[in-house]
């Protein structure tokens, strides 16, 4: 059976906030039985957009992780949901309001912080993916308000057999998060280094102006990483690097220098090297 | 239970389609177009076919709209300050006296309709015989609630010029700087000193190789009133290579979008780094020096400025990097490739524009955006003045007005009803405009900038009346309140209460609430916010969802003629009333039908006619009816404007470069203000860099050292130059808001304020959001999310920091434009902790004569806030 999935580029997130609005303005005061209740209006954030910056000043940048239900198949909250929570043959993993009423364990079973207490109505609440508008054919869009409101083309929607979606993984090398606890979510990412891992990034100078041009090479225990020329700006940037010593050579026209720099959870801006 | 039904409105972010059941709101969404709409547009550029997508899309304050109509601040029904008595004592020094206690609300008590309205009618009567109508003083917030019928230009001018009263004129603050400099430079006085924008698209499609985004946030922004409609277009220029080059104190969300290069002047230092990169052009030979031979004035003595031949200073990249921050060798290898690439300078978000603008170097900063642009040979293929938020190739024959054409007014001096509309909709026969007597240049008016000034010294004096663009000398034009022969103000009748979050050194506009002259203050208003609490009697609005109007997605027009080529698409929306008007609010419309009958002009008002009624013969004074008729119109709720496959294509500046008679479908120069149908509007047709306008004025004895006739680097006042700065060494800017459209959309519990990147919950309380670089941070012992106090000699405003590498040290950053106002103390004098930094930027008019504002650049100090509420008198 076709399944539902969410597809996230975080490249093209830019915490517009647009997809909050929307899944506000689709759940505040408005209960869809036998989906949800009505959201709280203050609080929830069934889709939450992380922020993230990297490097130092001038050398930086920043970037968004909108964070829904993961929609896991190997769900945490099912299990702990003691046949309150279950899933769809679509994918979509729900809550039912009546037997989830009083669990509040819901919210630390779900290692994405995806789960939101009702304090009014005592329930746990979380994205249904819209279920109540993707099964209703009178919903033209067709999607999910968040992804139907994105103005980037950030979230996109795939409901596609799991054959064909492993295939749409591999194709475009998309990731999930926090892989090591095996949860399997529905809930894709593209680009999702720019969150999870970091640059080097540097100006070359030779005689106090940018060098454009400048061979540089990123070595990781004697192993080349990566090359790149500099931009007019004499700048380089190596991205999607783990932790760990990376020894950086230039060549700007013959004049060469090697420096050795360390990652540690932290992007680098190495300012002006002068050659 | 009713049945769903889909209905159709509009707003400032973008057209919707609203869907109700049981005369309740349940959701509101972008349009998606189907198969009975027209077809869009394709552009072929560099072996790529491109064509926008089929849906229009939306700002996040429209997609959470439905918060502000169900809030717990809508004003629902009339109310009167409880200690005011009209007959007796009138507690003029108690207004906004619960403002201070946290309960604005428990100063007022509920009053009936009949009543709040016999108190107006007979104040506004007695104050009428005793002074005449000029002492009633008006105006209303710059943007209202979208809809051409219910629009400030259109019931609100219509009913105050049968009244009669004193305008405060809204300066041109979107524009200042192109306002108050630019346009002596280049003319376009019909855009405020904007350029045209016409296909630069497509030219840009096929020619761009780098775009400097010069003070320009198109993601926030939208240009104005278009929504994320560019976003694609941005994404399409990416994909094909473009370069995407950002000046801009803050690392604004365009750079963090699609940016490669970030530049951060200090405050106020922008123009350096222009001049830096004229210098090196002018050094290297790297400028087009036939274009300019051929198109500038006084270019010749401005280039031995620049070069330091007659004042000693080169303004090489060296000098520019002591006075900005920047690294000589990036301002350098900017120049470099600048004039190597074929490049297009987005000077603020709409082709001008730009919170630089708005600061003390406004001036220069804008006309040293006309001296890079004209040095590179703008109008050529590949170089133009453009901030990709314009030059979609819709329609531009089909007529369908702006709001700023004045709607149901017919107001020719004060709206664009003159250019068109006014002519195909009053037959002057059955139906009649309203003019107005006093709102003129030679009746009373004066500036909202000074309004506190007016009311509390009783005089004052400036220059230009408000937007004044039928001429570039209008806004040299003198000015001094009270008019001669007129009385002075002695009541305000509000329309919203924004400007405690909008205007500069905003506390001035609490005090004044409490002079003596001020006898009445109505306040009409659809929330309870800002300066609504310092009212008398307050009247409750409605939205625009709860009342019916017409309008076109983001189009103003007006001094932003054509508008609308910032959509992909035209669309023309029948606005629905929803839903009933909440509790006892009304449309703006309905107030004032209502006050017209009490003042004796009802019929004159309204012609028999409810809101439907203008808007069928709104509808009929426009193209429209060649497509649909107006029941048909009602019944779709939109209309996607057909390509017009007719049309040329005329590329703006194009005949400038080519020496050609203009041949875009811009509104501008009027014939007497060209040779022969070419060059620009200024007196020599070229491109000043030594304003004979100016001139003109200096030599007429207005000498003018913030303004002089050459294009000079002139140090903002308020800057690290300054003296201020030694006791508020930190440059603090203020741009438009990123989650709200100025004060639309904060505050009143509205689903915005949960955005994290908006406001902050602390000790369950939403702060407003300062943010500040570590270094600066680490230097006053603050911590993200620690509640600070930002201050100067102007007030105090407590904030949440927010801790970021956006920012060079020494810069801080606070959006404008907070709703809330919420002062700890006595209003006016104590620290407000709601948000409106306007609290702390200056109110000094950019230069002697160039009455703008330049709130953009405020020296200040901050410290964490240890709950003092800090009153200063």
């Amino acid at each position: 059976m076709k399944q539902w999935y969410m597809v996230i580029d975080v490249a093209t997130c830019q915490d517009c906030n647009s997809c909050l609005m929307a899944c506000k303005d689709e759940h505040v005061d408005n209960e869809w039985p036998d989906y949800t209740e009505a959201q709280p209006r203050r609080g929830h954030y069934w889709i939450d957009v992380h922020r993230h910056e990297r490097g130092q000043y001038p050398r930086i940048d920043v970037s968004f992780r909108p964070t829904p239900c993961q929609h896991c198949e190997d769900a945490p909250c099912i299990k702990a949901g003691d046949g309150a929570v279950r899933r769809r043959k679509d994918g979509i993993v729900m809550i039912d309001p009546e037997r989830a009423r009083g669990n509040q364990d819901l919210l630390t079973s779900c290692p994405y912080g995806a789960i939101f207490w009702n304090s009014e109505k005592k329930i746990a609440q979380k994205c249904t993916m819209c279920a109540h508008l993707l099964d209703s054919e009178n919903w033209l869009p067709g999607v999910p308000r968040c992804v139907h409101n994105c103005p980037t083309g950030s979230l996109k929607m795939v409901n596609v057999e799991q054959a064909e979606m492993n295939k749409i993984v591999e194709a475009e090398s998309l990731t999930v998060l926090r892989p090591e606890l095996r949860t399997k979510p529905h809930v894709f990412y593209k680009n999702l280094h720019l969150c999870e891992k970091n640059f080097i990034s540097a100006g070359v100078l030779i005689d106090e102006d940018c060098f454009e041009g400048a061979t540089v090479t990123l070595k990781s225990h004697g192993t080349v990483c990566a090359m790149e020329a500099t931009n007019c700006f004499g700048d380089f940037k190596f991205d999607g690097l783990d932790n760990g010593e990376y020894v950086i050579e230039i060549d700007a026209g013959g004049i060469t220098v090697s420096e050795t720099v360390k990652i540690d959870n932290k992007s680098l801006n190495l300012g002006f090297i002068r050659l | 239970m009713g049945e769903e039904v889909r209905l159709t409105n509009s707003t400032t972010g973008g057209p919707v389609f609203v869907y109700v059941k049981d005369g309740k709101i349940v959701r509101i969404t972008p349009m998606d177009f189907d198969n009975t709409d027209a077809p869009s547009w394709e552009i072929k550029a560099r072996g790529r076919t491109f064509k926008p997508p089929r849906k229009t899309t939306l700002k996040m304050y429209s997609a959470g709209f439905k918060s502000m109509i169900y809030s717990d601040k809508r004003i629902l029904y009339p109310m009167k300050r409880k200690d005011f008595n009209q007959d007796g004592e009138r507690n003029i020094k108690n207004r906004g006296k619960g403002l201070s206690k946290g309960d604005p609300l428990a100063d007022y008590e509920r009053i009936s309709w009949e009543e709040a309205s016999d108190i107006v009618v007979s104040e506004v009567n007695r104050i009428r015989s005793e002074h005449g109508p000029s002492a009633v003083l008006s105006t209303p917030s710059s943007h209202h609630l979208w809809g051409n019928i219910g629009y400030r230009h259109s019931a609100y001018f219509r009913f105050m010029n049968m009244l009669g009263f004193s305008y405060a004129d809204h300066n041109p603050d979107s524009w200042e700087g192109w306002f108050w400099g630019g346009m002596h430079m280049w003319g376009f006085s019909w855009r405020l000193g904007n350029p045209e924008q016409y296909h630069l698209l497509e030219d840009a499609l096929k020619h761009a190789e780098m775009i400097v985004f010069w003070s320009s946030d198109p993601e926030t922004t939208g240009g104005i009133y278009s929504a994320h409609e560019s976003t694609i277009r941005r994404f399409w220029l990416k994909e094909l290579g473009v370069k995407m080059v950002f000046i801009d104190p803050f690392y604004n969300h365009t750079a963090g979008l699609i940016g490669d290069k970030w530049f951060s002047p200090k405050i106020g230092t922008d123009h350096a780094l222009s001049f830096a990169i004229a210098y090196t052009w002018l050094t290297e030979g790297t400028y087009d020096k036939e274009y300019v031979e051929k198109n500038t004035h006084g270019f010749g003595e401005w280039a031995e400025y620049v070069l330091g031949k007659t004042d000693g200073i080169p303004k090489s990249c060296e000098w520019a990097e002591k006075e900005t921050g920047c690294p000589a060798c990036d301002i350098r290898a900017l120049a470099r490739e600048w004039a190597k690439k074929n490049t297009y300078l987005a000077a603020g978000g709409l082709g001008g524009w730009g919170g630089a603008c708005r600061g003390s170097h406004g001036i220069e900063w804008s006309r040293g955006m006309i001296a890079l642009a004209t040095m590179q040979g703008m109008g050529k293929p590949g170089s133009n003045m453009w901030s990709t938020t314009q030059g979609v190739p819709v329609d531009t024959d089909f007529y369908f007005p702006g709001y700023a054409e004045g709607g149901i007014s017919g107001d020719c001096e004060n709206t664009a009803a003159g250019f068109k509309f006014a002519w195909r909709m009053f037959d002057c026969k059955t139906t009649f405009p309203s003019p107005s007597n006093l709102n003129t240049a030679s009746g009373q008016h004066i500036p909202r900038l000074k309004i506190p000034d007016c009311i509390m010294d009783g005089k004052f004096q400036w220059s230009g009346k408000g937007f004044c663009g039928q001429d570039i000398a209008h806004q040299m034009h003198q000015y001094e309140y009270p008019a001669p022969g007129y009385s002075k103000i002695k009541m305000y009748w509000k329309y919203g209460g924004p400007h405690m979050g909008t205007m500069p050194a905003s506390n001035r506009y609490a005090k004044m609430y409490h002079t003596d002259d001020l006898e009445f203050v109505v306040s009409q208003s659809i929330w309870f916010e800002g300066e609504v609490p310092f009212a008398d009697i307050i009247l409750p609005a409605c939205t625009n969802f709860e009342r019916w109007d017409i309008s076109e997605f983001a189009n103003c027009s007006g001094y932003i003629p054509d508008t609308y080529i910032q959509c992909n698409h035209r669309v023309v929306s029948f606005q629905s009333k929803c839903i009933e008007p909440l509790g006892e609010s009304k449309s703006d419309y309905d107030i004032y039908a209502m006050f017209a009958d009490k003042f004796g002009f009802g019929p004159m008002y309204t012609e028999g006619k409810d809101e439907l009624g203008w808007m069928e013969q709104y509808y009929n004074a426009t193209d429209m009816p060649k497509y649909m008729s107006f029941e048909e119109f009602k019944l779709k709720g939109y209309f996607v404007v057909p390509v017009n496959k007719e049309q040329e294509k005329t590329v703006a500046l194009r005949w400038f470069a080519e020496g050609r008679k203009k041949d875009t479908p811009d509104w501008g120069p009027r014939l007497n203000n060209q040779i022969d149908g070419k060059g620009l509007q200024t007196t020599t047709g070229k491109v000043e860099f030594i304003a004979t306008s100016i001139k003109n004025f200096e030599e007429q004895g207005y000498e003018d050292e913030y303004r002089p006739a050459m294009h000079t680097y002139v140090p903002a006042w308020e800057s690290h130059h300054c003296e201020l700065a030694k006791k508020y060494p930190l440059g603090m800017l203020s741009p438009h808001p990123r989650f709200t459209f100025h004060t639309m959309g904060d505050g009143k519990d509205s689903f915005m304020n949960d955005i994290k990147d908006h406001r902050v919950l602390v000790d369950g309380y939403y702060y407003w959001i300062m943010r500040m670089n570590p270094v600066d941070a680490e230097a006053r012992e603050i911590e993200d999310g620690d509640l600070i106090r930002a201050y100067n000699d102007r007030g105090s405003v407590i904030l949440c920091a927010q801790l970021t590498e956006r920012l060079q040290p020494g810069t801080v950053h606070s959006y404008e434009s907070c709703a809330v106002y919420d002062p700890l103390g006595a209003p006016g004098k104590s620290a407000d902790r709601g948000g409106c930094v306007n609290i702390l930027t200056p109110d000094r008019y950019m230069s002697k004569y160039g009455c703008g504002m330049a709130p953009n650049t405020a020296q200040l100090e901050v410290e964490k806030w240890d709950g003092g509420t800090y009153e200063i008198y």
